[in-house]
């Protein structure tokens, strides 16, 4: 680590420091404050400084990796910088999205933690002035077969759908993984997509001196205090049931106000900038807004509303109480702001102003508390350099998963077992919570298509076209080799979306790693920003936006790295976005056939066949991103041309997983020859049948279009692999047969969750 | 406190007393989770039991459904 | 001239732009918001409770917003025979104002459930089914917390001897427990309708299915017997 220039003359009183070093900072760290005042930090300066630079805040460990990701592209309105990213969809129209952890909260308590997530994604997409009209989610959680998971995940899940249904915001997709190196530290990172008029689109900056600060939405209570630097910059332990009374509590009826109110404020051009208030509350939304806008502001902290008698200045600066934006207002537009503020029942307080001095001055009515340079907070916070170094055995730290097959499995016990297990089976269970439908929007429900698919209207423009939306992530792969699978998470978000007819507008990531501070989580998150960067370069996807999360680990080890990958793409026309499930109406004329399509070339190593099988080989065969892109292009095209009936690309479990998907969810068999596959690629037949790997979709369709199809996509991968007929689902390759009724395809697929559950 | 009324299906009830056997509580029967709201009401305590009656019949509960049980805790500090 | 639909907007509401669309994509009638605050219904022929979580729900479903200052004027437009219509939140309004007989409890799974769901057609004694075929099958999505309806015994006795159940799920389907699978009750009169599916998320190919279209069809070709 680059340390920063310590000052050993300094008679530190020894309180000072040791109060310091409890809120995070290092010795280094205090010393650079010092020299920046010119004086030492009074209580509440000490504690605005110790949030602003967390890692939470400042990305130390990670500001200088992220700066290798592309993140501009001719689509792109807004990058990362703003509270979430904007792309331009056409018709006057922008797609604002961004993805976001709550980890450490949820899983201290599930329950607020997962629905304060929500809650608080929702408020970054509002902040730039776009309507919500989508969450997704990915989590992560330990050995299903634990009382700890089963309660984790009910409660988790149980959040995201009182909050996002409460608010009134389609929850459309998502996905979850079961893998012991979550056991402790679930992963619960929710991604938000929502759409604005392009020329209403808001930033954050704070700007025009003597402009008005008005804080908007809930009073101001103890909740999280001390959360974004105690709860998210340090390993859990036991004492984490002490924590929980600064969990912060959310309250999705404000936040139903607070859209309509702020959408107003913003339709009706009454406010200068507009923030919300997330970790660290106060203290980093204001040094945010007013270092963006390169100006000071003088704040009352007297005039914030509160919930508690008898809280101090330093607890109204941080406190995260949920529900909360600020806005900036000219002074002549206020009466305009606090009447659509009354009109939907929004508390609105002026509580401070805009200043041309370019420092955070907070007063407690006429008595100056704090007085600190804006730049010091935001921009001084030394960054470290990570001291990656590449571990002699990448899977040592994490236990191994549970055997429940044997090695010596039948092909068609392993499919068995794989269409049941926690991580294939489906997520009916979680989804059927979640209102998938409010917004009239929804064109592709969870689980009828590779991605969500979300008719393109907004404020009185109606369109013909559609977002694809998909979130994707597989840490267990990363850890096999964060290079490769971080590439990998970026082709299955990109395939996924192609399955729909759409293409990559931008991506949004959350990176969810241990302590940077070792070695071999500095080397995995390097190499995975790394593997992100190529991916995106090759798909020409730019970054817009995301979020780090880091020392997510458990008293016994870390979690898997574990990038998460949120895509937004364009439909050009919404009805032809095609199902994933084989289509059996036609069947009596001439059943459709079946194709893969692209350079799948498919391994065991890092597979999930292995992980039933109690190991997790590293060892993900390198690839070529070039065809794997151009795969998914053709793909895009035949469904945009109307030429397949269904789409879906091969994932967790392989080629046999995904055909068993393809027939459990469309109720119709398939008679499937996989020696084609076995013949090109030169693999064994369990490769063939339960290996993974990028770059192969399984598409079904009529015979001449599919034959006209693969003179297009010979050049890529294309191989007839069956047809769709029948009430079973017949694979042969080489000397193995696998034979699965439908109906028992249906049930393993759909009772494989609750069963774990009950 | 408002519960449910006696014999009308109480799922959230049932899922405790599902619960607890697993927690060691074998002999646990008959649980019913209801909701408690306090309040701050002027007067003396039969008029404010009276009042909050009322009020119970109008909005806290649905009598339909619910049955309830007024308090007086005793005067304010 | 189309007939006019209020559509009331209560804080907490979710789906009253869906509502919104639904009504203005039936041929024949035309939507605006009436929101909580107003005391008279500005000419609406009809009215929609529209589902969300009015005030939050925290203290009972649609308890608080049954006292909304807009709600007197539904009751009294109600009581003199107007078409209202409640939908999922909607309808829980309409039973703790004592419009719609029953109450609508917690489901049996304790779990909000959004899944499609068949309906039948009881009755096409309401001018939300007047256009309906008696025993009509509709495929519509429900999505609720708190959608298990209840009667006592002999409440529930009075309203089937009455024909004032409206809809039922079909056998097997019932996504909550409700009694004697009931999805959708009127009031005696025919004019007061609660049902828990969301008719207005059936209204286009595109988004799933059109047979919630049968339900505002029936009740534009009702205003216009009765505007015209």
């Amino acid at each position: 680590m680059s340390e920063v220039a310590v000052n050993p003359g300094s008679g530190l009183p020894p309180g000072l420091l040791s109060q310091a070093e409890a809120l995070g900072l290092k010795r280094s760290e205090l010393d650079l404050i010092c020299e920046l005042l010119g004086r030492e930090p009074n209580q509440l300066e000490l504690a605005v400084f110790s949030l602003l630079w967390s890692e939470h805040c400042a990305y130390k460990h990670s500001k200088k990796l992220l700066r290798k990701l592309p993140t501009e592209g001719p689509r792109v309105l807004m990058g990362p910088g703003e509270n979430a990213g904007a792309v331009d969809v056409g018709d006057g129209l922008a797609a604002v999205f961004k993805v976001e952890s709550h980890n450490h909260p949820s899983a201290v308590e599930p329950f607020q933690g997962a629905a304060t997530g929500v809650g608080g994604i929702l408020r970054d997409v509002f902040a730039v002035g776009a309507r919500p009209i989508a969450v997704l989610d990915s989590l992560r959680f330990g050995d299903p077969d634990t009382p700890r998971t089963r309660y984790l995940l009910e409660r988790v899940v149980a959040g995201i759908a009182a909050y996002g249904n409460s608010v009134g915001v389609a929850t459309v997709g998502g996905e979850i993984y079961f893998e012991p190196p979550y056991e402790q530290n679930c992963l619960v990172n929710a991604m938000c997509v929502g759409l604005a008029r392009k020329d209403r689109l808001v930033r954050s900056a704070a700007t025009g001196v003597g402009n008005l600060i008005v804080l908007l939405g809930a009073r101001t209570g103890r909740d999280g205090i001390g959360g974004a630097s105690v709860l998210a910059s340090a390993e859990l332990s036991e004492a984490d049931h002490d924590k929980r009374p600064s969990v912060q509590i959310g309250d999705p009826l404000e936040e139903n106000k607070l859209i309509e109110c702020c959408l107003q404020l913003v339709d009706q051009e009454l406010i200068a900038a507009l923030q919300d208030l997330g970790a660290a509350g106060l203290a980093s939304s204001t040094s945010e807004m007013a270092s963006k806008g390169g100006v000071g502001l003088d704040l009352d902290v007297s005039k914030v509303p509160r919930r508690e008698p008898g809280m101090e200045p330093f607890e109204v600066m941080i406190s995260e109480s949920q529900e909360r934006m600020l806005c900036v207002v000219e002074p002549k537009r206020l009466d305009d702001v606090l009447s659509i503020c009354a009109r939907w029942e929004t508390r609105a307080t002026p509580i401070g102003t805009v200043t041309d001095n370019g420092r955070l001055r907070v007063f407690d009515g006429g008595e100056e508390v704090g007085d600190m340079p804006v730049p010091a907070l935001v921009d001084e916070c030394p960054l470290y350099d990570l001291e990656p170094a590449e571990p002699a055995d990448r899977l040592r730290a994490f236990a191994d998963p549970r055997a429940v097959l044997g090695h010596d499995s039948e092909p068609e016990e392993s499919l068995r077992a794989l269409l049941s297990s926690a991580n294939v089976a489906s997520r009916r269970w979680a989804f059927e919570q979640y209102d998938f439908l409010v917004g009239s929007r929804t064109v592709r429900r969870p689980e009828q298509a590779d991605a969500s698919v979300l008719r393109l209207m907004h404020a009185g423009i109606e369109t013909e076209r559609a977002l694809a939306i998909s979130i994707d992530g597989n840490g267990r792969r990363v850890a096999c080799d964060p290079y490769i699978g971080t590439i990998e998470a970026v082709c299955e978000c990109a395939a996924n979306l192609s399955c729909v007819g759409a293409e990559p507008l931008g991506l949004t990531n959350c990176l969810n790693f241990g302590n940077p501070e070792k070695p071999h989580v500095a080397w995995q998150l390097t190499r995975a920003v790394e593997g992100m960067a190529s991916a995106c370069r090759a798909l020409d996807v730019p970054v817009v936006g995301g979020n780090v999360s880091l020392y997510n680990e458990g008293p016994e080890g870390p979690i898997y790295p574990t990038p998460i990958v949120g895509m937004v793409g364009e439909v050009p026309d919404a009805r032809r976005s095609p199902s994933s499930a084989f289509n059996g109406s036609r069947e009596g004329s001439r059943p459709d056939l079946v194709a893969l399509i692209g350079p799948f070339r498919p391994a065991l190593a890092g597979s999930e066949l292995e992980k039933l099988r109690g190991s997790v080989v590293p060892g993900l065969p390198p690839f070529d991103l070039r065809p794997v892109v151009e795969a998914l292009a053709v793909v895009r095209e035949a469904v945009r041309a109307g030429e397949v009936a269904s789409a879906h690309d091969v994932s967790d479990g392989g080629l046999a997983a995904c055909l068993a998907e393809c027939v459990a969810l469309g109720g119709v068999g398939a008679e499937i020859d996989l020696d084609p596959l076995v013949h090109r690629e030169r693999i064994d037949l369990e490769a063939a049948l339960f290996g993974e790997g990028p770059g192969g979709v399984v598409v079904s369709g009529p015979r001449e279009a599919l034959l006209a199809l693969s003179n297009r996509a010979h050049r890529v991968g294309f191989l007839a692999i069956g047809t769709v007929r029948g009430p079973e689902l017949r694979i042969a390759a080489g000397a193995a047969t696998i034979a699965l009724s439908v109906e028992e395809a249906g049930r393993l697929f759909h009772s494989g969750l609750p069963a774990r559950l009950s | 406190m408002i519960r449910p009324k006696e014999g009308i299906l109480d799922p959230q009830g049932q899922a405790v007393e599902r619960a607890l056997p697993a927690l060691g509580y074998d002999d646990v029967a008959h649980v019913h989770v209801g909701r408690l709201i306090e309040l701050e009401v002027g007067g003396d305590e039969r008029t404010v039991t009276a009042r909050v009656e009322e009020m119970c019949e109008r909005l806290l509960a649905n009598p339909l459904i619910e049955s309830y049980e007024v308090q007086a805790a005793g005067a304010a500090p | 001239m189309s007939a006019r639909v209020g559509v009331v907007v209560f804080p907490g509401a979710c789906d009253e732009e869906d509502a919104l669309i639904a009504v203005n994509g039936t041929p024949g009638l035309e939507a605006r918001y009436l929101p909580h605050g107003e005391r008279d219904l500005k000419g609406a022929d009809a009215v929609i409770l529209p589902g969300g979580f009015s005030y939050g729900d925290y203290l009972r479903a649609g308890a608080i917003a049954r006292f909304a200052p807009v709600m007197e004027a539904v009751i009294e437009f109600a009581r003199e025979g107007g078409p209202v219509l409640g939908i999922c939140n909607g309808f829980q309004v309409l039973c703790e104002a004592g419009l719609l007989p029953g109450a609508l409890l917690v489901n049996e799974s304790l779990k909000f459930v959004c899944r499609q769901v068949v309906v039948a057609v009881d009755s096409t004694a309401t001018p939300f089914t007047s256009g309906c075929e008696p025993g009509e099958q509709l495929s519509v999505p429900v999505k609720h917390t708190t959608g298990r309806w209840f009667a006592p015994p002999k409440l529930a006795d009075q309203v089937e001897a009455a024909g004032q159940v409206v809809l039922r799920y079909a056998a097997d389907t019932n996504p909550n427990g409700s009694l004697r699978d009931v999805a959708g009750v009127a009031n005696e009169d025919g004019n007061v309708f609660g049902l828990m599916p969301h008719a207005e998320h059936a209204v286009d190919e595109l988004t799933g299915s059109t047979d919630g279209l049968r339900l505002f069809g029936s009740l534009a070709r009702h205003l216009s017997a009765v505007t015209a």
